[in-house]
């Protein structure tokens, strides 16, 4: 009862029907973002570039908030990232931003370094989901990521070219994150200046190799708006939480003695073009970017460099399940000739450890029978000394009985003599 | 608001030790436009399409064919896709599938219909779901294939059973035999909408009778249909979800022919005692299970085959095989004991 028969007209013949009325599933978009809004979006940036160039500040005035921190020394003697989550709330929309921070970077002496924390780091967070990704009992839905969406690149605003620490760190990074590079404390710089460092930069890049994020023309309705950012790349920024009063309204800006830029101000700035691009243009398409293109070719290096392959050399599909079966048994088997290993140098310590104790046994028992011979000895001495003592003492009474009876007998016959004398006296 | 300290993040153990709590939710001093992200993802959604895909099981002569069509509002069901009505009925469980791109205000959708023939229809029935569940499992099999690829498409195409809609014969007495091994064995793989077919043969209090009694006997079974308790997400979900429960199984009637009723044009069956309106509230439960399926639920029903079948499906095959993966040190203890 079990014969199936499946026919299917699948994708490639799906023919297109027309509907003869209102259906519904028009608000398929509608349940689908309604979902994500009560589930909560994330979205990860990391700053990267030298120390005081503002890259708290501009984080304070893209978010419109004060993120809280000091500002870092330059004293560090490496390159750490330091991260902080963030929970904003607009309308009715929940967003978990995480902001990371290079700390130290560009500071030391030999920055050749510099960069292997970052790509760590970025690494790090791929290798963290693609665990999670495999695991038998995954709770993907519900995954807190943290992989980073955005990279802005802060420049240093000299004026004249990029540095090259920043073109390698750049270069490291372009294949793992998407880079947006943005001139940082551009007030520094002239307009006409300004120009010219914007185009040294991306021909820069581009001779370079370097690959920056572009925005995406696909779609329609932001095709234009991006394609015109697209060229305004990179954007040079001022950022600033302070506010100061321009006509009747209040807006951040820096205030010098020869002028004040506003920081929202197209003219002054590019600040509303990256915070428009940023966030209220691109951020989904980031995070698309983030998880399709970067961690999916994390993902293929991960799994090649552990020898999973898709086909073998003789282009048969190769069966993961082999693979691993295969993987797993010389797994075991190490793990087998390990165990034995440690067993076979338990075992040798053991045995040294007796032939030890073994030692220091026989030392002992030799040391007790010295002990007990020069017992005995001494005892046989004490023996002996006692003897001739004894004999001595012997020989003395001896003596002195033969003496006693000398005398006693003496006194008698001296006694028997007195007696007869004092019997003639009486006579 | 407190400000919690900076964590130090160390290279390869990236833990935020607790997220800290935000100082900018309640202060934000100006719009910053986060809440685009809405737009931005329906535009996203909006260009990339859905699909979705459907399937019917009961008996034949059911009117599955006939409800698909007026849910969709077109021909879909592969009976008007050049198969003929009297054909001869399979004698085993055929698995048939069609599919169709509709479109509505801009929003393509790829419908999927998944048609059961021959289900129910011997004379001996036994194991008739089996090649029904074979099916599913497969769908569940391929996708999770290809997501085990090195080189992965961009988008798995999705061919998962979303959504299997059971057609209840109604007899009016209680559930068959038939109806409760299918549903039991498959609601744990697959998200399960049982229905009364052809309600217009039942009045309106037989039907609610008719009702009681299978859901007592569904609750008796230890079947949990679609909307399932467990997965209820919040107190909201779970308020809208009993409701619907309550609901359940939606008595239906479906037809694609248009009658003229009191001067509107309505979906109806005709007979000599009056029209059936389908889409009237009064007549049959049609409009409810319409706007349950397509207009509130249709995404939760991908979301829970995805989230939650899907995964099921998942970590019983990559269990019994020891794993298809390299896997962490967590899992190999797992696999191992």
């Amino acid at each position: 009862m079990a014969s199936t028969e499946i026919a299917r007209q699948a994708g490639e013949g799906a023919r297109a029907v027309p509907l003869a009325g209102h259906v519904g599933f028009d608000s398929m978009p509608d349940q689908l973002v309604n979902k994500s809004v009560n589930h909560g979006f994330c979205f990860n940036i990391l700053c990267v570039g030298e120390t005081g160039l503002g890259k708290s500040t501009l984080m304070d005035t893209l978010f419109n908030t004060k993120f809280e921190g000091e500002p870092t020394q330059h004293n560090q003697p490496g390159v750490t990232l330091k991260s902080n989550t963030y929970e904003l709330q607009e309308s009715n929309v929940r967003l978990k931003l995480t902001v990371v921070n290079t700390v130290g970077f560009g500071d030391q002496i030999n920055k050749e370094d510099s960069y292997k924390s970052i790509v760590e780091f970025i690494d790090a967070q791929f290798e963290a989901y693609l665990q999670e990704e495999l695991k038998i009992k995954r709770t993907l839905h519900s995954y807190h990521d943290t992989r980073i969406h955005a990279c802005l690149y802060f420049i240093a605003p000299t004026g004249h070219s990029l540095k090259s620490l920043d073109l390698v760190t750049m270069k490291k990074l372009d294949s793992k994150v998407n880079i947006i590079p943005i001139i940082a404390k551009s007030d520094a710089i002239s307009k006409s200046e300004l120009a010219k460092f914007k185009i040294k930069i991306t021909s820069e890049l581009v001779s370079n190799g370097v690959q920056i994020y572009q925005f995406p023309t696909d779609d329609e309705s932001v095709a234009e708006i991006n394609s015109t950012m697209n060229s305004h790349l990179p954007f040079a920024v001022v950022g600033s939480t302070e506010e100061v009063k321009i006509g009747n309204k209040m807006v951040k800006a820096r205030q010098y003695p020869w002028g004040t830029v506003q920081v929202e101000n197209e003219n002054h700035c590019d600040f509303v073009k990256l915070r428009e691009m940023l966030i209220r243009v691109n951020m989904e398409d980031l995070r698309e970017q983030t998880h399709t293109r970067h961690y999916e070719l994390y993902r293929r290096c991960k799994l090649e460099e552990m020898g999973f392959k898709d086909t073998d050399p003789d282009s048969k599909p190769f069966s993961l399940q082999e693979t691993y079966e295969a993987k797993r048994n010389e797994f075991m088997g190490e793990l087998q000739k390990k165990e034995e290993e440690m067993r076979q140098m338990f075992v040798q310590r053991v045995k040294e450890k007796e032939a030890e104790l073994k030692e220091a046994e026989k030392e002992l028992h030799e040391k007790f029978d010295r002990l007990k011979k020069l017992h005995q000895d001494e005892k046989k001495k004490l023996e002996e000394k006692k003897k001739t003592l004894d004999d001595e003492l012997n020989m003395f009474k001896q003596k002195k009985t033969a003496a006693e009876l000398l005398q006693n007998q003496a006194q008698q016959a001296g006694g028997s003599t007195t007696l007869k004398r004092d019997k003639e006296r009486k006579n | 608001m407190a400000n919690t300290p900076r964590s130090r993040v160390n290279l390869l153990s990236k833990a935020i030790s607790g997220t800290h709590s935000s100082t900018g939710g309640s202060t934000l001093l100006g719009y910053i436009g986060i809440d685009t992200i809405i737009e931005q993802m329906r535009k996203k959604t909006m260009k990339t399409g859905f699909d979705f895909n459907i399937m019917v099981v009961g008996h034949s002569g059911l009117g599955k064919s006939t409800l698909v069509n007026t849910l969709f509002k077109s021909q879909v069901s592969r009976r008007s896709a050049g198969w003929a009505r009297d054909e001869k009925i399979p004698k085993t469980v055929e698995i048939k599938s069609v599919s169709h791109v509709i479109e509505e205000g801009g929003v393509k959708m790829k419908l999927t219909l998944v048609d059961t023939p021959g289900f129910g229809d011997q004379i001996n029935n036994d194991n008739c779901w089996e090649p029904i569940s074979k099916f599913i499992n497969e769908q569940y099999e391929k996708f999770l294939k290809e997501e085990v690829n090195i080189t992965r498409k961009k988008r798995i195409p999705d061919t998962r059973v979303h959504c299997c809609l059971y057609f209840i014969s109604p007899t009016g007495h209680s559930l068959r035999q038939l109806d409760i091994e299918f549903m039991k064995r498959l609601s744990h793989s697959v998200n399960i909408i049982p229905i009364i077919a052809k309600a217009d043969t039942m009045t309106t209090e037989e039907r609610q009778e008719f009702k009681q009694r299978v859901r007592k006997e569904l609750e008796m079974s230890g079947i949990e249909f679609y909307p399932q308790k467990e997965f209820d997400d919040d107190m909201e979900d779970k308020s809208d979800n009993d409701k619907i429960r309550e609901a359940m199984p939606f008595a239906v009637v479906g037809s694609d022919k248009e009658y003229q009723v009191n001067g509107k044009r309505v979906l109806g069956r005709k007979t000599a005692w009056g029209v059936v309106e389908v889409e009237n509230p009064n007549h049959c439960e049609f409009a409810q299970l319409r706007d349950f399926l397509i207009r509130s639920h249709l995404q939760d029903l991908k979301e829970v085959t995805h989230n939650i079948h899907y995964e099921t499906y998942r970590a019983k095959r990559l269990n019994e095989n020891g794993g298809l993966h390299p896997i962490s040190s967590s899992d190999t203890q797992e696999s191992n004991l």
